[in-house]
């Protein structure tokens, strides 16, 4: 069984395609190893409610997860996919 | 280690972890006050603190880890952490965590539980935490973690001394130490428990690391530890238990883990918690809607970056000026007392001159890290990184190499240690090289005497070309070294904006005390030495009887009363004392290679070689070789310039361009020496910029014949 088949990907967009002010929900992150664990530790996980406070142009995005702001490139952002 | 009675106290080694923004140093500050030391880890630029203190009868060595947020080896800081607590077994960690927001800082603390040593909990920002409403049940979630748990207000110094307590409590009880285990499920715990038995039967384990951390380090695939694993066993049996689980969960093993750590956390704290905080951002978010503002971020971070250069470079100077004016009272003084001949010279032009040439950056060096500090402490440093990020990686370098960039056009010495706010090596190392290519206001005097001599209506306009040129190369080179030496994917940003919070002064002045002796101690040695080899260029191999000829027909002259000429002979002795130096025989050697860029003349090359020493004495040397005393000043030398037949416009704007990109000066050349740990990178530096200078000198000087300037 695998979940990210259960959280159907025909709905998932990247992360920096949501809009400014967006409630949005961790399906995946598909980046290198080591990126992927120094998101984990930053508390970005699969399951994880992300507040997009800032996503315009082509700058980097600033999100807001559990009780922290955090920016990510846009290259970055492009990787994680949401719902 | 067990105390003994009557023998000397023991010394307990203690390790401070915790996540960046958590109030690590602030806690470091505290238990340690100002007796500390900073240092490089070796190989590395991470800065690292280390200081003392006491406590009922213990000696404590805090030593301060690098901030992180969690121990999987993505960063050098984390590697370092990890390290330290694997390799020298400290005997207490301490893990300063953030209350205010404690979910995202117990992860880092599941991976201390793992990693076995006694761990302390510093409940940090409880104050913060407290007025936003959170209330935990201290002894519960003490309980859940298996570790003590101290109320901390780092910033008020609250607390310190119920830390220290504890920390010697613990120590002195480390043997009974049982830390907590944090499970993760069924299926995980089969592979670590087979995995674990197989590390403890191979005994491939190193120094005093445990199994089963070891079997959770294999499943999460962790190439640094893999990298320290001999044994192809442990390798393949483990690559078949992460696929195993890879089937099972249709997601990484390290993601899954990872999860299962939230899944600890989030139970301890369900039942240690009372209330959450979810306020704490308020102001903080207000700040940004105007500080990160698409529009208008850059022009307040620009106004920000104009009040630190002033703050830098308007207060600084003057005080460098005060420096420099008592050393040259000093040299004036000692000229006086020291019967003239080589020991004066060395005293005067060699030592009293190396000396001041270090201690004139002080002002400058120590102004530089006070507003690094109040901009990092601030949080403001991370939100320029974000504003900048767009702009800088279009050049494949990072938003916070602007700062370097931007400082480098006060001096590139204090450019270059600015450099450590940036984490990836590969990003400072671009921004180091290419720095000293922002035009630095040693060579500011250089451009002003050579534009108003031979561009006399438009000298703002030459030397405003200059600038531009360098600014144009150092975006260039970082092109050029981003697509061959760092190769690669910009390093992508990942970064938390911490709340906002008023610096506190102690904190600031601590990092700056600390940070200029380091300045002074490393690069400050290095660079007397170089000043007393450039002197020693320039004044050796001695020649007696031209010295004596002079003497004499100064003696002669003087007897006759012809004052003018006693004068005019002891200038023309210094210019052939020069001549005759090593500087002067290399510039005489050099003078050829120079010839196709339109610098052919050994005056110049010479004058270039003791500008190696500090750019703005080329204008001092090439006074002397054009016979002119000091006193005359750079109106007389901007004469024989224009006088000088060699020289012509387009020959004083490639001398310009050639001052703008050849060696930067020692001090420089030091510093990057001194900050990335290595002989390579200050040499390829000297190489590329030879060969910059020369190559970019080449194209100006012949296009501009070309075009008929010559």
């Amino acid at each position: 069984m695998n979940r990210k088949e259960d959280l159907s990907l025909s709905v998932a967009m990247p992360l920096d395609s949501a809009r400014e002010g967006q409630w949005v929900r961790i399906v995946s992150i598909d980046g290198g190893r080591g990126l992927v664990t120094r998101l984990l530790a930053m508390g970005l996980l699969p399951g994880t409610p992300v507040l997009v406070m800032r996503n315009r142009g082509r700058g980097p995005c600033l999100l807001a997860v559990r009780n922290s702001r955090i920016a990510i490139g846009r290259g970055m952002a492009h990787k994680i996919r949401v719902v | 280690m067990s105390e003994q009675t009557g023998g000397p106290p023991p010394t307990y080694t203690v390790a401070l972890a915790g996540n960046p923004n958590a109030g690590k140093s602030t806690i470091f500050n505290n238990l340690t006050g100002a007796r500390q030391k900073v240092a490089n880890y070796p190989g590395t630029t991470v800065e690292t603190r280390e200081g003392i203190c006491r406590y009922d009868k213990a000696v404590l060595r805090v030593v301060d880890l690098p901030g992180t947020y969690g121990l999987t080896p993505f960063s050098v800081e984390e590697i370092i952490a990890r390290n330290f607590i694997l390799d020298e077994q400290p005997d207490v960690v301490v893990d300063v965590v953030d209350a205010s927001n404690l979910e995202r800082n117990l992860y880092l603390t599941t991976q201390l539980i793992e990693l076995g040593r006694p761990l302390v909990i510093a409940f940090n920002m409880s104050d913060i935490a407290a007025a936003q409403g959170l209330k935990v049940d201290l002894r519960r979630l003490s309980e859940l973690l298996g570790a003590p748990i101290v109320q901390t207000v780092g910033h008020r110094n609250e607390g310190t001394d119920a830390l220290l307590k504890a920390i010697v409590e613990t120590a002195r009880r480390q043997d009974r130490y049982e830390p907590r285990k944090v499970t993760f499920g069924n299926e995980i715990e089969e592979e670590i428990a087979r995995l674990s038995q197989l590390v403890a039967d191979r005994k491939v384990l190193p120094g005093h690391c445990r199994p089963r951390w070891a079997a959770i380090k294999l499943l999460e695939g962790d190439a640094d530890f893999l990298a320290r694993i001999s044994s192809p066993d442990v390798i393949q049996a483990a690559e078949r238990s992460r696929r195993h689980l890879r089937n099972v969960f249709g997601d990484a093993p390290e993601i899954v883990i990872a999860e299962r750590r939230y899944g600890f956390i989030s139970g301890a704290c369900q039942q240690a918690l009372q209330s959450t905080v979810e306020l704490r951002h308020t102001v903080s978010d207000k700040i940004d809607e105007v500080l990160t503002h698409p529009l208008l971020g850059l022009p307040i971070f620009l106004v920000l970056m104009a009040a630190v250069f002033g703050l830098v470079f308007a207060l600084g100077d003057p005080l460098a000026a005060l420096v420099e004016r008592f050393f040259d009272n000093a040299a004036i003084l000692l000229t006086r007392i020291l019967p003239a001949g080589r020991l004066q010279s060395l005293m005067v032009d060699g030592l009293l001159r190396g000396v001041g040439g270090v201690i004139v950056f002080v002002p400058n060096v120590a102004l530089l890290f006070l507003a690094i500090a109040i901009l990092e402490d601030s949080g403001y440093m991370a939100r320029a990184a974000f504003i900048l990020d767009r702009l800088m990686q279009r050049i494949g370098l990072h938003g916070k190499s602007f700062i370097p960039m931007v400082l480098g056009f006060g001096c590139s010495v204090p450019a270059i240690m600015a450099t450590r706010i940036l984490e990836h090596r590969r990003d400072r190392l671009t921004t180091m090289l290419v720095l000293p290519l922002m035009s630095c206001s040693a060579r500011l005097p250089v451009y002003v005497l050579l534009a108003g001599a031979f561009f006399p209506e438009s000298p703002g306009r030459a030397v405003l070309a200059v600038y531009l040129l360098g600014i144009a190369l150092a975006v260039a080179m970082a092109r050029v070294f981003r697509s061959t030496l760092f190769r690669g994917e910009a390093t992508p940003l990942v970064m938390e904006l911490p709340p906002y919070r008023a610096p506190t002064l102690r904190g600031a002045l601590i990092h700056t005390w600390d940070r200029t002796k380091m300045f002074l101690r490393k690069a400050g040695t290095v660079i007397l030495a170089l000043a007393l080899v450039m002197w020693a260029l320039s004044t050796f191999p001695t020649a007696p009887d031209l010295e004596a000829d002079y003497k004499a027909r100064m003696a002669d002259a003087k007897a006759a009363g012809r004052g003018d000429e006693v004068a005019a002979l002891s200038r023309q002795l210094a210019r052939e004392k020069l001549e005759r130096s090593y500087a002067g025989r290399l510039g005489h050697v050099l003078a050829p290679i120079l010839r196709p860029v339109g610098l052919g003349d050994w005056k110049v090359a010479t004058a270039l070689v003791a500008g190696f020493g500090a750019k703005e004495i080329v204008i001092s040397t090439l006074g002397t070789l054009y016979s002119l005393g000091s006193e005359s000043g750079n109106e007389a030398l901007r004469e024989a310039l224009v006088a000088d037949t060699h020289f012509n416009p387009l020959v004083a704007f490639t001398l310009m361009v050639f001052v703008l990109t050849y060696v930067p000066c020692v001090a420089t050349v030091v510093a990057v020496g001194r900050e990335t740990g290595s002989l390579r990178w200050p040499l390829f530096l000297i190489g590329y910029t030879t060969v910059l200078a020369w190559a970019t000198s080449f194209a100006v000087y012949q296009g501009g014949r070309l075009l008929g300037l010559g």
